[in-house]
């Protein structure tokens, strides 16, 4: 194990007293709980993590903080994952980790860990725990107001925690809000998305930084859903940098990021620095480091007039070369030394200085961090005296505070952001009680300068090593390259250049890149605007957003309430819809054609029964219901008596079958109706939508009782005996219940409504039960039929039976461009009613075409089983293509009623091609096929009505 | 053509691509929308027809809307001959175009599966499949073994909720780079003299004894012989400045991508049922969409849940994916007819041109587009493959219906 040679003796963050081992790039280090992976590494002397993506040029750590653009690492332990800025990570045992030259890897194993997600509602959420975040999360929580605080940080303290000022305060603030019964404080927890109404979206990290020691029974990241009545953002401001000769060498470091490492980390990220800055802030850098036992060699101010800043650098002994700017850097990979010019009016003048310096800290000024508001739909104005993008408008309730918005000052920030809480909480209703506490933050009586703006150092042999996107390699020379192309749109140089891509975002390039295409196209950066932020402000895990839902939670599974007879009878499942539906009963031994012949032949010639409770149910209601229903449906539904049953068709607007189904009326201002199984919620939609938004005058309610009702189909000529025995009180005959009638009943002692409706074309009926007494009548059936061989049948064996009488299936035989009339059912579609959905459609030329696709039957030559989807063509010979279609095949089965093959298809012109002969191209042969009408079996109907 | 791979430098720009003219006061013909579609219009106009005096008004940066939005799948896999007709034009025209417009254009070949997740999918599958053999467009059904081998880390197992019971398979389908196209496009345009005018936002459209004589913009009136719409999400705003209304919802649609990652995903996969497609485009990011935002809106932002299921959908078939990060979500507006299919050719005003709701799909008709579309203009006729695909056919029931069950979004 290495030591840690640029740890300072004491100070900082970190817990000396809990040492930590971890790997990078194969070799073996320690660090302390309260480092970062970045942290760490400086403080053994790695400033190199990476070579850079396109050029391969050596690369080091350039800030503290999620901007990083250069130390992108990958995780391999304890479970590798992608693509994380050294700088985000939290320090743990065991931690293996390596540079990355671009591009990510993932495991190839599954992810063990788990994820969830919380909802949450506040009155004022607050982003940002630095000063401003925490006075104004203080300021309404005093109100009484619900607050939430959120920061990325495991600490609260933002910004304070790398400048060493007020150090208790965050912490005090922080255990206050924590108490607050009505304030929580989220720790590790980015916002990283701000969409309308005031809804954001959070991302906990967990458990992440306690790496093989997490629990597995807490999930490791947690998505946070807000919606706040009021937000303040307090997110800080990013520093940025400046373009200039070799800017990108490891050892170059933003001047904050270098205070943070020695205040917050106790960390010397070098042993001689020079600082080149436009403004006081790297100042504070330069004195704290020099205070921490670096050597200062000298501080570069653009500015040809600091202000006092410089004059207590130059107390403190640091020279302060004022009007000068870094010209390169060398060193080989580290900066060895630094070179330096006096800069007047944009040009270098007088000798070059060259300094031996490790260490580089550069401040060309403060990006407020306005990714979030920008989200919101807020605006941003160029504010030409700090030099960058500040909040302006934004058409939600939300505050900026702080830096984010320009206020760079502590105690400005303090004051900023506890106004920016009172308003916030008294927007929310609330009213202030007691004013905060003072906090010791001195103003301070120092002269200070405004900054410059420089965005460039000119020369010396080009600009091919001035970057201004770290991560994506993009120089000056790039930009210059990009608008000689003509481009003027910053959107259009980004992607010329591909700055502000990757995956920092262009947290540090963005601004400065927009300051230099300025100065390449001579206007104002002003003129020019920023690219759009997008969300997330950060990266978030896929597996985070997946959240639970996953694995059988990805969709609920829909079972009815007979499933555990039907896993005990081993029946096969068909996914329908959300529904799992036994799809057939294989007996030992036999296969799935077996089966389904054998349950065929039990319907046809026995009796048979088939859980149908999952088809869609839907109670309509009120004194409009019928008028309703009429224009639902295609056909009549308003003259059904109470205790009858009518089949209808709905179509949409365009006049194409949208599904089909029986309504029962149960009273003059009730009707029942049932839908597909696989359509049940789009009907109900279809159903509130038109009520909703097209005729609400109508009083008429729909309520879904699709899990309300269990329903037994009971099938087959012996069906009447088997509902005798069990329905005493129910006269079965014929005359008395008649085909399309409905009764209530006790079957088997239980209240059922049977109804005699038939979608096999044999005598039956569904015995509907509540859902508690299916198994009961179910098995009653069982029992009773026994005798009878009552055999339980699934949808493969409904669909033969319902094809072999031409009864189309929704979805199947149609596809959303067929018409009632298209499947022989013209008979459905009323020609009295003066409207309904979809009728203006069936009145256009194209719908009445004679030669439109129509629903036959086909009996393929020597007992093919067709193909479902192939399609037909007319010749028994192929012509090159595009050969013409006349349709294809929609259902395909061997009946064995019938004794043959059969096939459902949608055909051309179809009716009128009954006794044609067509074919069906299977690979590379033509199976030939005679059309016939739709309906094989029982076409008078004598069985089904018997 | 084997996949490039991934991760691979993006082949650089050109040093030049196009001027930034001022307006002149007339042209005979004004492209309203400088997207995709927009911009191959101009190309074809000038290429196949001679035609040059031409004006691209953009009201934003040059093919800044879905054009820079879409996630660049390209396949011809359609059900109806009509759509199979004009998507197989524009891919052969693909398969030319970098050369056609001496640009890289980072086209793809890699292929694109769309999964079956059922029986009906399967049903619905196998008829795609056997339509396109029969229109001479590249297919396959592949079961899921298949599947499994051409993208190796798609979810299999039978045990999903919704399992992968197969998949089409068009080997020619695949992926390019969006900004590429439109610029080659540009660049040609530009360099025949047709202006491209952005930051150029049309206002009002002119139009004298049910002819169009030309269009208001915020930088002017600018008179013109013909004008043909190119405004996708925006064409029923534009329509409505011509005093017609058109039957289009524009809907947002959203799409994301992760950071750069390792080759892991080696083609293009689709899946309607779980709703959700992914392919892994050339610098190494996953580039994932999903369905449309249920609400119609003008705003490029979607809702946030939308990109919650798709990564549940995502992880279902990627179990792999589980520590990618999303690095960027975006939204662009799609313009949906009530078919699903675009409308392209006459407009009820004279020399006036129509070409919209391509919805979700239109970026792999690109050149198919432009070349089809050139010539409506240039003959004042629509082109024959054009012809189904007429405003009419709304009146007249003649739809082309890519919605139904046997479809695909995108
Ligand atoms: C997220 C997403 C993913 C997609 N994925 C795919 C995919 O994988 N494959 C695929 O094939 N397609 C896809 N699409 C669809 C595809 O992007 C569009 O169909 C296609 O880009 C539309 O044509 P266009 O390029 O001309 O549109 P656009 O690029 O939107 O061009 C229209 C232009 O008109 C301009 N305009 C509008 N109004 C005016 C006015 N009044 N004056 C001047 N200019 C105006 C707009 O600013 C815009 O630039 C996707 C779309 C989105 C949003």
């Amino acid at each position: 194990m290495t030591p840690q040679p640029f740890r300072l003796p004491d100070g900082g963050r970190i817990s000396r007293g809990a040492p930590l081992a971890f790997r990078f790039d194969g070799v073996a280090y320690q660090g302390y709980r309260g480092d970062t992976l970045a942290s760490a590494l400086l403080a053994a002397g790695v400033h190199q993590t990476s070579t850079s993506v396109r050029l391969g040029r050596p690369r080091g750590i350039f800030t503290a903080g999620v901007e990083e653009p250069n130390a992108i690492v990958q995780i391999e332990a304890p479970f590798p994952e992608p693509m994380l800025p050294a700088t985000t990570v939290e320090l743990y045992d065991g931690l293996v980790a390596g540079g990355l030259p671009g591009q990510g890897r993932l495991a190839t194993e599954p992810d063990p860990a788990r994820y969830d997600a919380r909802y949450a509602h506040c009155d004022v959420l607050v982003v940002g725990a630095g000063p401003a975040g925490l006075a104004a999360a203080a300021a309404a929580a005093r109100t009484g107001a619900r607050v939430i605080l959120a920061d990325d940080q495991p600490e609260p303290g933002g910004s304070l925690l790398g400048t060493a000022e007020i150090p208790d305060w965050a912490a005090e603030t922080g255990s206050e809000l924590d108490a607050a019964s009505e304030a929580r404080v989220l720790r590790r927890t980015m916002v990283f998305g701000y969409y309308d109404d005031n809804y954001l979206l959070a991302a906990e990290r967990r458990t992440n930084h306690l790496g093989s020691q997490a629990p597995s029974r807490l999930s490791r990241e947690r998505i946070w859903h807000i919606r706040a009545r009021q937000v303040v953002l307090a997110t800080g401001a990013h520093e940025r940098s400046v373009a200039f000769a070799g800017n990108d060498r490891p050892g170059v470091m933003l001047a904050a990021a270098a205070r943070t490492y020695v205040n917050r980390y106790a960390v010397a990220p070098g042993r001689r620095a020079v600082v080149f800055t436009t403004g006081d802030s790297a100042y504070c850098a330069a004195l704290d480091l020099a205070a921490a036992g670096v050597d200062v060699a000298a501080v570069v101010d653009a500015r040809p007039e600091p202000g006092g800043a410089a004059e207590r650098a130059a107390r403190a002994g640091i020279e302060v070369l004022a009007g000068h700017a870094v010209t390169g850097t060398s060193g080989e990979p580290r900066v060895a030394s630094v070179a330096v010019r006096a800069l007047c009016a944009a040009e270098l003048t007088g000798p070059a200085r060259e300094f031996a310096a490790d260490l580089l800290l550069v401040s060309g000024g403060w990006n407020p961090v306005a990714h979030l508001f920008s989200q919101a739909g807020g605006q941003l104005r160029y504010d030409a005296g700090l030099g960058a993008f500040v909040p302006d408008g934004c058409r939600q309730a939300v505050r900026v505070a702080g830096a984010a918005r320009g206020v760079f000052d502590l105690p400005g920030c303090l004051a900023d952001g506890a106004e920016a809480g009172r308003r916030a909480a008294e927007d929310a209703g609330f009213t202030a009680a007691r004013p905060l506490p003072p906090t010791s933050a001195a103003g301070s009586a120092e002269r200070s300068a405004p900054s410059a703006h420089l965005w460039v150092v000119p020369g010396p042999d080009g600009f091919g090593t001035h970057f201004v996107d770290l991560q994506r390699d993009v120089t000056v020379a790039d930009l210059a390259r990009a608008t000689g192309a003509g481009l003027r749109s910053v959107e259009h140089l980004k992607r010329y250049t591909t700055a502000g891509t990757a995956h920092d975002q262009g947290k540090t390039s963005g601004v400065l890149t927009s300051g230099v295409i300025a100065q390449l196209l001579g206007v104002e950066v002003a003129e020019l605007g920023t690219t759009t932020f997008r969300p997330p402000y950060t990266p978030v895990s896929f597996a985070a957003l997946a959240g639970r839902n996953r694995g059988v939670l990805h969709d609920p599974v829909r079972v009815t309430a007979l499933h555990d007879w039907h896993l005990a009878h081993g029946a096969r499942f068909e996914n329908v819809g959300q529904w799992h539906r036994p799809w057939y009963y294989p007996r030992d031994g036999e296969d799935m054609a077996a089966a389904v012949a054998r349950e065929c032949r039990a319907a046809r010639e026995g009796v048979a029964f088939m859980d149908a409770s999952t088809l869609g149910k839907i109670d309509v209601q009120g004194p409009d219901a019928g008028d309703f229903l009429d224009r639902l449906y295609t056909n009549m539904i308003s003259t059904l008596r109470v205790g009858m049953i009518r089949y209808g068709v709905m179509c949409r607007a365009d006049g194409m079958v949208f599904d089909d189904g029986t309504v029962i009326r149960l009273a003059e201002d009730r009707f029942l109706l049932t839908t597909t199984t696989g359509n049940a919620a789009a009907v109900l939609d279809w159903m509130e939508e038109w009520l909703q938004t097209e005729w609400p005058d109508l009083r008429a309610h729909c309520t879904s009782v699709t899990e309300q009702w269990a329903t037994v189909a009971l099938v087959g000529p012996r069906s009447r005996e088997v509902l005798a025995g069990l329905a005493p009180q129910l006269a079965v005959d014929a005359c008395s219940f008649p085909f399309m009638a409905w009764r209530e009943t006790a079957v088997a002692g239980i209240p059922a409504r049977v109804c005699r409706i038939s979608f096999s074309g044999e005598l039956a009926y569904e015995i509907n039960v509540l859902p508690w007494y299916a198994t009961a009548l179910w098995e009653a059936l069982y029992e009773a039929g026994r005798p009878l061989g009552i055999t339980p049948y699934g949808t493969e064996t409904m669909h033969v039976l319902r094809a072999e009488k031409g009864y189309p299936i929704v979805g199947q035989d149609t596809d959303g461009t067929v018409t009632p009339q298209d499947l022989g059912m013209g008979w459905v579609v009323s020609k009295k009613k003066r409207d309904f959905i979809g009728k203006r459609s069936h009145l256009r030329a194209d719908t009445g075409r004679a030669d439109r696709k129509q629903l036959v039957a086909l009996l393929p030559q020597d007992d093919v089983l067709l193909p479902e989807g192939a399609q037909l063509v007319a010749g028994d010979r192929l012509a090159d293509p595009p050969v013409p279609m006349l349709g294809h095949i929609t259902s395909s089965y061997r009946s064995v009623a019938l004794g043959r093959t059969f096939a459902l298809a949608l055909v051309r012109s179809g009716r009128e091609r009954v006794g044609e002969r067509l074919y069906v191209p299977v690979g590379e042969e033509l199976i030939p096929v005679t059309v016939t009408g739709p309906v094989l079996y029982d076409p008078e109907g004598a069985r089904r009505d018997g | 053509m084997s996949p490039r791979t991934p991760g691979a430098q993006l082949p650089e720009h050109p040093d030049w691509l196009w001027r930034t003219p001022d307006p002149r006061r007339s042209y005979d013909v004004v492209i309203v929308g400088g997207g995709g579609h927009g911009l191959a219009t101009a190309h074809y106009l000038a290429r196949n027809h001679g035609i040059t005096d031409v004006a691209v008004l953009e009201r934003g940066w040059l093919a800044g809307g879905n054009m820079a939005r879409n996630t660049t799948i390209i396949r011809s896999n359609y059900l109806w001959d009509e759509s199979a007709g004009i998507y197989e034009h524009a891919l052969r025209l693909w398969e030319g175009l970098e050369e056609e417009l001496d640009y890289p254009l980072l086209f793809s070949q890699r292929g694109v599966l769309n999964l079956a997740h059922s029986l009906q999918d399967v049903r619905d599958s196998v008829r795609r499949v056997e339509a396109n053999r029969l229109n001479a467009v590249d297919a396959q059904w592949l079961d899921p073994r298949q599947v499994k081998e051409v993208c190796p880390i798609v979810n299999i197992s039978p045990d999903a909720r919704y399992p992968v019971m197969g998949a089409t398979y068009q080997p020619r389908a695949g992926i390019a780079k969006h900004d590429h196209v439109a610029w080659g496009l540009a660049r040609s345009a530009d360099a025949a003299g047709i202006d491209l005018i952005q930051n150029c936002e049309v206002t009002g459209i002119d139009v004298t004894g049910g002819r169009v004589t030309g269009v208001r913009t915020s930088l002017g009136p600018i008179a013109a012989g013909k004008v043909a719409l190119c405004a996708a999400g925006h064409s029923s705003v534009l329509a409505a400045m011509a005093g017609f209304e058109l039957p289009l919802q524009s809907h947002p649609l959203q799409a994301l991508v992760s950071e750069l990652l390792e080759p892991v995903h080696p083609t293009v996969v689709m899946s309607n049922a779980v709703h959700v497609y992914v392919s892994q485009a050339h610098k190494g990011e996953l580039v994932m969409g999903a369905g449309v935002d249920a609400y119609t809106a003008y705003t490029q932002r979607g809702a946030f849940h939308v990109i919650e299921r798709q990564m549940a959908a995502a992880l279902e078939l990627f179990p792999v994916f589980a520590r990618a990060h999303v690095l960027r979500t975006w939204g662009g507006i799609v313009d949906v007819t009530p078919d699903a299919s675009p409308i392209t050719g006459l407009a009820p005003v004279d020399q006036l041109y129509l070409n919209c709701g391509w919805g979700t799909g239109g970026f792999k008709a690109t050149p198919g587009v432009g070349w089809v579309y050139a010539h409506t203009i240039a003959h004042d006729d629509p082109h024959p493959l054009a012809r189904p695909f007429c405003l009419d056919r709304f009146t007249t029931g003649a739809l082309v219906d890519e919605h139904g069950a046997a479809a695909v979004a995108h």
